[in-house]
């Protein structure tokens, strides 16, 4: 029978715990380089030896007060699971600030081992550690590992089970503040009860006296969670009595407590380095700060930073042009060679027009995709995008949002369902909420599809890029704007302040780059895998059916059949919400279906559209972009205004229901889902309606 | 004279004396290091002239000007820059 052991992987923002974490679970978890990847505590399991360790991988925090809701899940990670051993993993280039956290991991008395993360990157600076020494100073194991090579992941391990088993031969430290705050500390802590009752599982005998000093000293920092479980124990008023007099006590001898106690954790930590850390005068120059000098530039700063994202989207568009091509003719030759294998009737009709049509115009967007994501995954994995958010804060500020709301809203270029679980790095509430509120409005991935179809059927090949251009520029213009409004009346208050580290440059891994195209893009194929199919088989049956009327005569043709069918008839009955806008009852199928997904708009048209034409079926390739557009031209009667509008309403309307799944879940409740649907819904028919009918009066693209 | 580091221009050097404010925005800094005593460098303004990047303990940070507002520190010179407590060593 093997040894459970729990380990939780600590840690500040950005020092490297999800690539430990990775390494060591062997899974593929999201890295980057900038602070605040991981918002959720993440598990995985391995078996070293006798053990079978169950790793819990912390969102980043620079601290374990209660400001932000990534330090709270780490404090109640800590503090109610049973964590045996918890793994703090430091930034040796950066140790100093880091380890402040180090100095209040030590406080909350859990068994700790110190992983000295990217030690290549603190040699190459001329960076040395005493590693013996700087153990004994802590009270803990240090281990020195760099973890995108992968190196001393053993002696991690080993150190790991060492301090489960009890047997590190080192003396568990205390950090101590100045005297007077000593003083406060002990009267508090001689008032608490045995049972704090703030610990849970096995931890209640091992730690109860530092976890009493650390108790002490939170309510002494007026942490407002500790202060909150205060309120739960006997005696609470005369104990929050001391607190206060502590408090007064300390101000009146020209003390600041919150400083006192900050300013202990820090000396304590810059001596325990002080002794050990030696730098030699390695005169390298740094290269974090000359790429800075150019990108960062007052003058070259913006519009590099443009031009960055203007690359990004023109290599996602031009590049996958060609293999998206290649797909869409592989597609129609299956399509050919299962339209000779099958009989003529209603099966070989779901496969080719319902399945093949529908998923595969799907899949045929797979290397914008890629590309796309690739982009992301390198921008984040060399530290740019904190870039970013230095650079756009100002204007983002300006807009009632936040230099952070910038990283979350270059994602939902990818996907609103990351996006807004990345707003997680927004510590204000407020911010945080209209950040997650006008991410839809950027375009994703998935509204891709539609465009793409849209501007080759109805646009010159010469406009179709600035035509899509224009469509990302209304969705960030529009975003600008009801942020704005949000900020002004629904959400009123203070911003957040914009205190964020810029972390060094570094290269990204290949693994990393990879992992993370791999794991968005198998999200995609899943996708198209799972709710497209169904949305796909679900949207061909309802037009295929009833095949026949009421007196059991069968259609004349396709097109009353289509007409006669269920989705037909559902969508005759939404024409006139759809009517002003120049769409007919098929794009409101086609819409409604598009609730579900976005890409289902695409498979909808793709299926409507196959089906109609399948008496010309066999000189076309089916699913191909290029015949498919075709099709669409010929058959939907839209003008290049109307194609446009359409674009413009599948921007703006709901994304998918997995995004209002996800801001349900973040926000806990219907209230801002259900704001959202509404809001984007309403948004999307006012600008559609605008836009259509003042090109109408102008007379442009008819 | 009180100075804050909003006041510093790039490549100013400063000593922190003393962080005003209160709340999570003075905590936060605290806890990125903003500690009195420490030295703090202005490395440069972003394009839009603000926020401001500043190094202290070896790292970068950035922060906005309202934020800077609230560092107090005076200038350090070269003559009195003495071991500032970077936790640098040679």
């Amino acid at each position: 029978m093997k040894t459970k052991l729990t380990v939780a992987l600590a840690g500040n923002p950005n020092a490297g715990k999800t690539t430990i974490f990775n390494n060591l679970t062997g899974s593929r978890q999201h890295v980057g380089n900038y602070p605040g990847v991981t918002v959720e505590k993440k598990e995985g399991r391995l078996e070293y030896k006798d053990y079978d360790i169950t790793i819990i991988d912390l969102p980043g925090t620079y601290s374990l007060t209660s400001f932000s809701p990534e330090e709270v899940i780490a404090r109640n990670v800590l503090l109610e699971e049973d964590i045996d051993v918890v793994v703090h993993v430091v930034d040796a280039t950066n140790a100093e600030r880091h380890m402040n956290l180090t100095a209040q991991l030590i406080e909350l008395g859990l068994p700790l081992v110190v992983a000295l993360n990217v030690m290549d990157m603190a040699q190459e600076r001329g960076i040395s550690f005493d590693i013996p020494l700087l153990s004994q100073l802590l009270g803990a194991p240090v281990v020195p590992v760099v973890g995108t090579k992968n190196e001393g992941i053993t002696a991690l391990f080993e150190a790991v089970i060492t301090t489960a088993e009890g047997r590190t031969g080192l003396y568990s430290k205390v950090v101590k503040y100045a005297p007077e705050v000593e003083e406060e500390i002990t009267l508090i802590q001689a008032m608490l009860p045995e049972e704090l009752g703030v610990a849970k599982g096995g931890r209640k005998q091992t730690g109860s006296e530092a976890l009493k000093r650390w108790f002490a000293i939170k309510l002494l920092e007026r942490d407002k969670n500790v202060l909150l479980h205060l309120k739960t124990l006997a005696d609470h008023d005369k104990i929050l009595n001391q607190v206060d007099k502590s408090g007064r006590h300390l101000q009146q001898h020209g003390h600041d407590y919150e400083m006192a106690i900050v300013n202990g954790r820090y000396s304590y930590i810059r001596g325990a380095i002080r002794e050990t850390q030696r730098i030699s005068a390695v005169n390298k120059v740094d290269l974090t700060e000359m790429i800075d000098r150019v990108l960062l530039n007052r003058v070259l700063g913006l519009p590099i930073f443009l031009c960055l994202i203007w690359l990004l989207f023109q290599i996602t568009f031009t590049v996958g042009a060609s293999p998206m091509d290649w797909i869409g003719k592989g597609f129609g030759i299956l399509a050919g060679w299962i339209d000779q294998l099958l009989p003529d009737g209603l099966f070989r009709s779901l496969v080719v027009d319902g399945i093949i049509g529908g998923v595969g115009g799907v899949i045929v967007f797979l290397p914008n995709i890629l590309l796309l994501f690739l982009g992301i995954a390198i921008l984040e994995g060399t530290g740019y995008m904190a870039r970013a958010a230095f650079v756009m804060d100002k204007l983002m500020h300006k807009v009632g949002l936040h230099g952070k709301s910038f990283i979350p809203m270059v994602l939902g270029f990818g996907c609103s369902v990351p996006a807004i679980m990345a707003t997680r790095t927004l510590e204000n509430e407020r911010d945080r909420l209209v950040t997650m509120l006008v991410i839809p409005l950027m375009s994703c991935s998935a509204r891709l599809p539609v465009y793409t179809l849209l501007t080759a059927a109805f646009f010159d090949p010469q406009a179709a890029g600035t035509v899509m251009f224009s469509i990302y520029l209304v969705g960030i213009l529009l975003a600008v704007i009801v942020a704005k409004i949000l900020r002004a009346c629904v959400l009123p208050g203070e911003s957040e302040p914009f205190v964020m580290e810029l972390p060094a440059y570094r290269l990204p891994t290949f693994k990393s780059v990879l992992i993370q195209m791999w794991e968005r893009t198998w999200l995609y194929l899943k996708k198209a895998g799972t709710i497209i199919l169904a949305a796909s088989v679900i949207m061909w049956t309802l037009f295929t059916f009833p095949q026949a009327d009421q007196q059991g005569r069968p259609f004349i043709n396709h097109t009353v059949q289509m007409e006669q069918s269920y989705a037909g008839r559902v969508g005759q009955a939404i024409e006139p919400l759809v009517r002003p806008l120049g769409f007919d009852w098929k794009t409101g199928v086609a819409l409604v279906a598009g609730f579900a997904a976005k890409e289902v708009v695409v498979s909808t048209m793709g299926t409507l559209y196959s089906i109609e034409d399948s008496d010309a079926l066999a000189e076309n390739t089916p699913g191909a972009a290029g015949g498919f557009a075709e099709r669409a031209r010929e058959q939907s009667a839209f003008t290049p205004l109307i194609a446009y509008v359409l674009m413009l309403f599948v921007l703006i309307y709901v994304p998918c229901l997995a995004t209002v799944a996800v801001l349900h879940r973040e926000t806990n409740g219907w209230k801002w889902p259900l704001f959202m649907t509404g809001y984007t819904l309403t948004l999307a028919w006012v600008v559609s309606f605008v836009v259509y009918r003042v090109g109408l009066l102008l007379g442009i693209g008819l | 004279m009180s100075i804050t580091l909003k006041d510093l221009l790039p490549r100013q050097k400063g000593k922190i004396v003393r962080i005003n404010g209160t709340g999570a925005i003075r905590r936060r800094l605290l806890d990125m290091g903003l500690v009195p005593g420490c030295e703090v460098e202005i490395e440069r303004y972003a394009p839009l002239g603000d926020p401001i990047e500043v190094k202290i303990r070896g790292y970068h940070l950035s922060l906005r000007k309202e934020e800077a507002k609230m560092v107090e520190c005076k200038e350090e010179t070269y003559e009195n820059k003495a071991d500032s407590g970077s936790g640098r060593q040679s």
